[in-house]
């Protein structure tokens, strides 16, 4: 199968039921997409397909055929939202980091400025056991504001 | 500059927000094979028999006989087996382990297990036995309750809490030249070598324990890693490959702890105008099937259960008993959010009883310096229960809307609360932890078993020592958690890493500043070689604790807290809707502001998820809703905007004035939901008040406390 993985076109010899998450983490050597229960409920395995958030452990990845996929691996490393997320301490543990991170990524770079509650729904899809979201949405709405000039 | 009391740059960097953090699960070691526990499906009774229906042609299996040492998972007592023998005493007790390297395969394979079948039992209030009985006496209670003008009763009880931590357990043991490295998800390094040194006897030699990213613990990865590491390294010995075992969620929710399930009963007497006189109390846990944790989680439980208040005359009786289900264990409060969910639900009922309201009732009561609390403690200036309580109402407005609201279907609710900080009594005394710092050719290490699991135990120890030692805090690394390399400092547990290992830190700290003079650490490594100071905890001076009469310093301080909690009854579906929640607490000094914040946010999200969401449904001794599915924990749509307020009262015995700061926020949520939803009309004493349980519940007339006045 063909897809263009962070930006680079690759090609894979995988079993087309075979989960998209495990593609990602057994076949493209890319483990900062998390599995944190394998039934689309907690988020930990959120990447972008086609610019949309999905659970990757729900997906079967002759799904993704032709598509663009983004992994946490595909942002550069420095976005507002990473930085912001670091500073504000909306990832404690970080194991659903990657998961908000790109679930809230449409967001932060969609000019309109989100509402809380917007955020709120945006990130409802996405569990996190250890800041009970204040600090997640003070870095979104943050990275928002870094990422268009309007801080 | 001094860095504590600074939000500075974590020590983890930007890992964890760009994928490149290494957790258990990431790691690939050549050869590696993945494990596989086989669970028995009955709750009790013995195994007569066990069939492989599988060609086992490149499978390793392991069993009781495998194991070279005592079979048990070694804690406070060696009663729970690592591998069924015969006996089952709770569902999802392993029984055989498999290994293979293809995933597939190992998940097809089956295994019949044959049964004789015993009666179960589930109810704590019936079971046959016990594994601590506690209790703690003051005072004259038949004189307390003679001089009682009003005497209120009542039965509060607390559900079971399943920890969701988002990364499911996970431990690799990994064979290496003169012994074997298990690398897991997990809190305390060193519980995991004690329990294996016992599993494997003379074979321990050569063992190492690292902890790897963890993500999320929450007490869930306190003792249960033992089990998975004596598993991974039992097939690992016999393979001679690593393995790996991972659960899944489901098998993560069914087989590992939870929060133990409590009943308290109160009797309290109190004087006209509402001062305590006497309290007697009843506190039963749910210690499931193995005793684990469960003595210390009673003996924190009763310490805490008479609340932040003054009493001259309390009788705590608490028991913590067997059942057949899977063993309860640690998790964050450890027995005190359970009786003080109790004693704060009781509270709210003692002032309605006698039309005061509830901030008046507590106000009367609360613990001042002088005080003694129920163990006889003789409270110091570290006692702020006044200041948190009449700030949190003062911020709330809380009399004004509690008048205001009264008759509605919302309510304003409030709870008081403490945490002792560090280790239980003697506790910290048997640890003996030692903490230590190393010069390194670019400044200093700190050398602890510490772990780092989400709440910035490496940032907040590297403040203390940099400004205790006097250099920049980038100067600070610490070493990875890794048995032989860093010397036991005891558990990441109990409010105690800041406290306890941030203190002898600081002494370390402090001993190395006088030793190298004017030069920089980097300056003397380069010129002498590697300098290592070593601290060891010693107990404060005049600090008394008997573990015989239960009486004497139970902490050596404790954290304050008032959390006010504004809530909305939906008339139709009876779900309660938390739209405010305001958390009041002092615990020292933050070191680190914005992590600080974090355990308390974090803590109290957690509260109102055990408050109103999360339910354990046990069918025959097994968890029946283990999936994220239908065992529901708070999303950003359930978790209210808070209000969070850190006081100050710098604690001497501290490192820069900070106490323990982990558990104490999840103490208040709970009462503080529940007494508001009492206010908007329900009578409600069990948690988690499901909108299920709320249709059942008691309505109640309109309250007219004291507040209206």
């Amino acid at each position: 199968m063909k897809l263009v993985l962070n930006g680079s076109p690759r090609e894979l010899e995988v079993h087309p039921l075979k989960r998209l998450l495990d593609v990602l983490r057994e076949d493209c050597g890319l483990p900062g997409t998390k599995e944190g229960c394998g039934e689309g409920e907690c988020g930990a395995c959120t990447v972008l397909v086609d610019g949309e958030p999905v659970v990757s452990c729900l997906v079967p990845c002759a799904q993704v055929e032709g598509c663009e996929v983004v992994t946490i691996e595909g942002l550069a490393g420095d976005h507002p939202l990473q930085r912001a997320i670091m500073r504000e301490v909306g990832s404690q543990c970080g194991i659903c980091t990657p998961g908000v991170i790109l679930a809230a990524y449409p967001l932060v770079e969609s000019p309109r400025r989100p509402t809380l509650q917007r955020v709120r729904e945006a990130l409802a899809g996405n569990l996190c056991r250890c800041t009970g979201y204040e600090a997640i949405h003070r870095a979104v709405l943050g990275a928002h504001a870094e990422r268009h000039g309007t801080a | 500059m001094a860095s504590v009391g600074t939000s500075v740059e974590r020590k983890e960097g930007m890992d964890r927000a760009t994928g490149a953090a290494r957790y258990a699960d990431d790691l690939r070691f050549p050869g590696m094979l993945v494990g596989r526990t086989i669970r028995s499906t009955i709750p009790r009774g013995r195994v007569t028999g066990v069939r492989l229906d599988f060609d086992p042609a490149g499978f390793t299996v392991v069993d009781h006989r495998d194991i070279p040492g005592e079979n048990c998972i070694a804690l406070i007592e060696r009663d729970q087996p690592c591998l069924v023998e015969s006996v089952i005493r709770h569902a999802a007790e392993p029984i055989l382990l498999l290994a293979h390297e293809d995933r597939d395969r190992l998940c097809a394979a089956t295994v019949h297990v044959e049964y004789e079948r015993e009666e179960p039992v589930f109810d704590p209030a019936r079971s046959e036995r016990e594994f601590k009985h506690i209790t703690i006496v003051k005072g004259d209670l038949d004189r307390g309750f003679a001089r009682a003008e009003v005497v209120v009763e009542g039965t509060y009880s607390t559900g079971a809490q399943e920890h969701v931590y988002i990364e499911p357990n996970v431990v690799i043991a990994v064979p290496e030249p003169g012994g074997m490295a298990i690398h897991g998800s997990l809190q305390c390094p060193y519980y995991v070598l004690k329990a294996l040194k016992v599993l494997l006897g003379s074979e321990a030699n050569g063992v190492r324990v690292i902890q790897t990213e963890t993500g999320g613990g929450f007490g869930g990865k306190e003792e249960y890693p033992s089990m998975i590491a004596a598993h991974a390294c039992l097939l690992a010995r016999k393979s001679g490959r690593p393995v790996k075992i991972l659960y899944d969620r489901n098998e993560d929710m069914v087989a590992t702890t939870k929060r133990h399930p409590a009943i308290v009963r109160h009797r309290t007497g109190l004087t006209r105008e509402g001062k305590l006189t006497a309290m007697e109390l009843d506190v039963l846990i749910d210690g499931g099937a193995y005793c684990t944790l469960s003595p210390v989680v009673l003996s924190r439980g009763v310490i805490h259960a008479a609340g932040p208040y003054s009493c001259a005359n309390t009788r705590i009786e608490g028991r913590a008993v067997m059942t057949n289900t899977p063993p309860n264990g640690a998790f964050r409060g450890f027995g005190a959010p359970q009786t003080q969910f109790a004693m704060e639900v009781h509270m709210d009922r003692i002032a309605e009883h006698m039309g005061l309201d509830p901030f008046t009732l507590r106000l009367r009561n609360a613990l001042k310096p002088g005080d003694t609390t129920a163990t006889g403690q003789k409270l110091g200036s570290d006692v702020s229960a006044v200041a948190v309580l009449r700030e949190a109402a003062r911020r709330t407005g809380f009399r004004r809307k509690r008048a205001k609201l009264a008759g509605t279907h919302r309510g304003i609710g409030l709870a008081l609360f403490y945490h002792g900080a560090g280790f239980t009594g003697g506790g910290e005394v048997m640890l003996a932890s030692r903490a230590g710092l190393e010069t390194t050719p670019d400044g200093v290490r700190i050398l602890v078993a510490n772990t780092e699991i989400g709440q910035g135990t490496r940032t907040m120890l590297a403040q203390i020592v940099a400004d205790a030692l006097g250099v920049p805090y980038e100067q600070v690394q610490l070493a990875q958690p890794d048995t032989s390399v860093v010397p036991d400092s005891g558990p990441t547990v109990a409010s105690r890493t800041c406290m306890v290992v941030g203190g002898l830190l600081e002494r370390c700290a402090q001993s190395m500043r006088a030793r190298l003079g004017d030069a920089s650490p980097a300056e003397h490594h380069a010129r002498h070689g590697r300098l290592e100071v070593v601290e060891q905890y010693a107990p404060p001076p005049g600090r008394k604790w008997s573990d015989e009469t239960y009486r004497g310093d139970a902490y050596a301080t404790f954290a304050w807290g008032c959390d006010v909690a504004e809530v909305e009854l939906d008339p139709v579906t009876l779900e309660a809707r938390v739209h405010k929640l305001t958390a009041v607490q002092e615990f020292g000094r933050p070191i680190h502001p914005a992590l600080a914040r974090g355990q308390i946010e974090g803590g109290t999200a957690q509260g109102l998820g055990w408050a109103l969401l999360e339910h354990v449904v046990m069918r025959d001794g097994v968890m029946a809703n283990a999936q994220l599915t239908n065992y529901v924990i708070p999303t950003t749509l359930d978790t209210p905007p808070m209000d969070v307020v850190m006081l100050e009262n710098p604690f001497a015995g501290g490192p820069f004035g900070a106490k323990g700061l982990g558990e104490l926020p999840i103490d208040g949520p709970a009462p503080a939901v529940v007494n508001a939803i009492r206010h908007a009309g329900l009578d409600v004493r069990a948690i988690p008040a499901t909108p299920e349980a709320l249709a059942l519940a008691p309505r109640l007339a309109p309250s007219a406390d004291g507040a209206a006045s």
